[in-house]
Formats: structure tokens, sequence, C-alpha cells
């Protein structure tokens, strides 16, 4: 575990977020000074409540937050060594930044291979190849690729997404939210293949979720957010046996027994991570 | 009953039909693209028609020259139009766009009547004029170039949006804007792009119109034909435009020999009517997917 962690620091950063601020409407403060970093080739969760600011997040990494009258007041945004201020969102896609969007955002009018073909946009070369790979993780794409995306199922559509961010090839993908309204069953297959494309092909990815238990399988390094801010971060091995973790955000009490909801909630009231 | 007659009013319907389908495509781009309803797209092709007219007839260009530089002239409006006028009101009330599209087809027409005046004119003859035979149907030449123009531009364009990436690109862009910018597609330059390629079709498709009927300020009409092929056809649809143009220009060529001129509006915006109670969305229009 030690090994694991050293690793973590060791290695140069994809992405690296220092002390960013985010307005919405010039009235509406979301993040407050909040950094995070990227090792190379990791997997690295952000985790938080509703309304944390995960989301906004992801959106001032990818540049989206334009699109949404929000704006960068304050910090800096590094990709590749790079600021990112001042860059048009397709220009960071083409850069090797791929964010897949919080409820999937499939073309619905497009087959499923239209959607792939889409998302090669931002790179040259891309070939049948790339496209045999999301089939070969996705088989169930595969048999569905002359159809409507529109008319997939809603696993189907995060499987698609994803796909997308595949064909596309990038240094590093952000990932919001990718068990959003998905079975347990879907969701474990969903990280799984996460799991699968971070270790065959090296890709970094910053993961957004709520469920903790999945992220924590597959990020070596993890952050905690509330209200705008990080409140606490670290290496996953550590995080797990943060007693407060552990109840907050695994719903593990002391014993290791999931904890009655009513108490947690009680707890919460009680004890926050900032006061 | 003479079959001879009706083959060359059928023939002279398709030929007509060809023409509504190219600028139907013209529509359909832009709505496809960006979700505008383009009201001006008469007028634009008026514009088309009174350039060639000022390059061909007014500075005595050769009628290649004239050709290429109205094509280029109204690729630029399309930028300009754009970049000053539809771009600011993106996310604004979709009315809105539609009314100041309807202000932009007053203005144009302003415009050519300051500089031409409101009387028709003759655009100079530069299209083949010997008689054309189809089996013993005669067709006139003007109607079969601007026909053949027609169908190879449209039939291209069909290919495009299957085929090229880019064509897809702009299918993502109008489907969801945020997931388009995801994907690294410059969703503007997308924007700006359609317009361009629109208004060159249109332009293209007024050349054609004026050198068969001639050119005046009120050819802008013309664009009331489309809007009901565009309608029946399916608003997002260029099989939609290319289908209905076809059949409506029969429709109308079929009516005005048979029943009378007065009858061919009578006929079209029935075909609309029935059409839109059967399919509201058209009849190669993608309606949207819900999913329950």
């Amino acid at each position: 575990m030690a090994v694991a962690a050293a690793r973590v620091a060791e290695a140069p950063s994809v992405l690296e977020v220092t002390n960013i601020e985010v307005v919405y409407n010039h009235t509406v403060q979301v993040l407050r000074g909040l950094s995070l970093r990227v090792p190379e080739g990791q997997v690295v969760a952000l985790l938080g409540s509703n309304g944390a600011g995960k989301t906004t997040t992801l959106k001032a990494i990818s540049g989206l937050l334009a699109l949404e009258n929000g704006a960068l007041t304050a910090g800096d945004v590094l990709f590749s060594g790079t600021t990112t201020r001042g860059r048009k969102p397709h220009e960071l896609v083409h850069a090797g930044l791929f964010h897949v969007m919080e409820g999937r955002h499939v073309f619905e009018d497009l087959t499923v291979e239209e959607n792939l073909v889409a998302a090669t946009y931002s790179r040259a070369g891309a070939s049948a190849r790339d496209f045999d790979l999301v089939y070969e993780y996705f088989p169930r794409l595969y048999e569905r690729r002359k159809g409507l995306a529109g008319y997939l199922s809603g696993g189907e559509q995060q499987m698609l997404a994803i796909g997308r961010a595949l064909v596309a090839n990038p240094r590093l993908i952000l990932l919001d939210e990718p068990s959003l309204g998905l079975s347990p069953l879907l969701t474990e297959e969903i990280f799984t293949i996460i799991a699968r494309i971070n270790a065959e092909h090296g890709t970094s990815m910053l993961v957004v979720e709520q469920n903790a238990a999945m992220a924590f399988a597959v990020a070596s390094y993890a952050y905690i957010m509330e209200t705008g801010r990080i409140v606490t971060d670290g290496p996953v091995e550590t995080l797990m046996r943060d007693q407060d973790v552990r109840e907050f955000y695994l719903g593990m009490g002391e014993e290791g027994a999931a904890r009655n909801y009513r108490d947690v909630k009680h707890y919460k009231r009680r004890k926050r991570w900032l006061s | 009953m003479d079959w001879l007659f009706l083959a060359e009013v059928s023939l002279a319907g398709i030929g007509a039909g060809g023409l509504y389908a190219l600028t139907g495509l013209a529509f359909v781009l832009i709505y496809k693209a960006t979700r505008v309803v383009n009201l001006a797209i008469g007028e634009i092709l008026m514009l088309g028609g009174y350039v060639f007219f000022g390059f061909a007839a007014g500075l005595a260009l050769p009628t290649w020259l004239a050709i290429l530089l109205t094509l280029a002239v109204a690729g630029l409006f399309g930028g300009v139009v754009e970049r000053l006028l539809i771009r600011p009101m993106l996310g604004e009330s979709p009315i809105s766009v539609f009314m100041l599209t309807i202000g932009l087809g007053s203005i144009l027409v302003g415009v050519v009547e300051l500089l031409w005046g409101a009387n028709p004119l003759q655009l100079p003859d530069y299209m083949p004029n010997t008689p054309l035979f189809i089996g013993e149907a005669y067709v006139s030449a003007k109607v079969a170039t601007a026909f053949a123009v027609a169908a190879v531009t449209v039939v291209a364009f069909l290919l495009l949006f299957r085929f090229w990436r880019g064509g897809v690109a702009l299918r993502a862009t109008a489907g969801d804007q945020a997931a388009a910018y995801s994907m690294g597609i410059d969703v503007p330059r997308v924007f700006s792009l359609a317009w361009v390629i629109a208004c060159i079709t249109a332009a293209a498709s007024g050349m054609l119109v004026g050198a068969i009927g001639g050119i005046s300020p009120t050819m802008g009409v013309f664009g009331l034909s489309v809007l009901v092929v565009v309608i029946v056809g399916g608003l997002d649809s260029v099989l939609g435009a290319m289908v209905a143009g076809l059949f409506i220009g029969l429709l109308e060529a079929l009516t005005g020999a048979f029943l009378g001129g007065e009858f061919k509006m009578l006929a079209t915006f029935t075909l609309l009517v029935a059409v839109l109670v059967v399919r509201p969305y058209g009849l190669f229009g993608t309606h949207e997917i819900e999913r329950l």
C-alpha cells in the first residue's frame, strides 16, 4: 500500500487544478478555491454529496462551463502542463481531454455507430480497429450498432457514452457519475470496464461518483468535497480506513456493519467536515 | 385523354419540383444544424438571382464568372448573417429568431428594390435553348438543366450527410449542442458553415428559377411554396425535401393544367393539411424519441 501511495506521488500530473473559483451568472459562487491533481495513468475519484460542486468542477476543467453562463474567476487548470484558460472546449478535446457528461448525453437521433463516428471528430486517424475495440469492450453495442441511440436502455447509453470516449483515445477522461440511474449489477459492469480501460490503455481518469464504494474499487486516490471545496483527500487505502469516510461515504459503522440511516443522519447534523 | 400532354405537363412539374427540392435543401440545412426556421429563404433566393443579374448584365461579366461570383457573394452573405444576426440570438425563443428572419426577408426586398427597381427583369440567357424531347414529349431545355443541377446537388448532400464525418457532426450538433462540444466539435463553426452552404444553395436555386421565369422583388414568394415542401417532407430531412419537392411540383403542374391555375394553391395546401394530420413531423422528419 505504501508503495502504491508513493507511485501516486511520483507520477507526473496530467491534470493540475489549483485554487479555482467558479461563479455562475456573475452571482452564485459554486467553487471556493478547489485544488486537485490527476497523476498520469491513474484513476482519481472525486466524491461528495449532491450540490457539493463535483459536476461544476469537471465542467470548469473541460471548459463546458461557458455554455451555462459560468466562469472561472480565480485559480488555474493545467492540462498536460499547459493552462486551459482561454482555450475553447473543442480545442481541449483535440488536445486529449474528454468529458463524459452526467446523464450520458448520447445523440438520440443518430445510430450507435454514428455516435462513435461523431466522437472521432477530435482525432485525425480513427480506423475500424478503434471501433472494434469499443465493440470488444461492449458487445451489446455491436449488436445494436445500426439502431438509434435514443432507443438504447440507460445502461447501454452509458456504455455508448464511455465508448465514445474510448474511440476518441484521449489522455484524460473526465467521467461524471457513470452509475447514475443504473442497477447495482450494471454499475459493477461499467466500473469493471472503467478499470480495464485504465489498465489496458493507461488512460488517466477523474471519476465523479456518489457510489463511493464503487469509486474506491477503481481509484488509487480520492478527493472528498463539500460545498465547493475539498475537505479531505488521500490514497484510497488510507481513506478506506478513515472512520469518518467509512461512516458517511461507505455507510459502515465501527463494527463494519451497515448502520441505520436514521443514525447516520443524526450524526451528520452534529458533525461536519468543516465547522 | 391526351397522354402526350399529360407527359409533358408531368415533366415540367417534376422539373419545377427539382427547384423546390433544391431550395428546400437550403432550408433544411439551416434547420438541421441550428433549429432556426429561416423564412427569408425565398428572399435569399431572390438575392441570388439579382446578384447574378448584376454581375452578368450590369457588369457584363462572362456567365461562368458571374455564377462563381454570385455563389461567393451568397456564401459570404450567409456567413455574415449568421455571425451578426443569428448567433447573438442563440438561446432566445424560437419565435424571436423566426421573426428576425421575416425581418431579414423584408430588408432584402427593400434593398433589391432600391438597387434594381421594382419591375421584373429578364436574366441574360445563359442556358441552352434547344428543345429537348424525352420520347415524344417536349421539355424546355432550361427546365431540364435546372432539374439536372438540382438533382445532382440534392443527391450529393444526401450522401454527404450519411457518409461524411462532417455531416455526422452537423447532425450531432443539431441533436445536442453540449454533447457536440464535448466530442470536440466546433459548434459555432458548424452553425456558420450551415448558413454559408445554405445561402450558396439558395442563390444557385435563385439563378435557375430566375433563368426560367425572370426575376422580380416578389419572387421571394417561391419561398412560401418551399415552406410547404419542407413541412410536408419533414423540416430536418434532405430526403423529405427531395421527395416532397418533386411531388408538389408535379401536383401543382397537374392541377394547373387540368383544373386551372387558381386551384394550385388549393391542391398544395390540402396536401399540407392532410400530411400534418397524419404525420405532424412530416413524411421523413424525425420525431422526438420519447422513452417512457
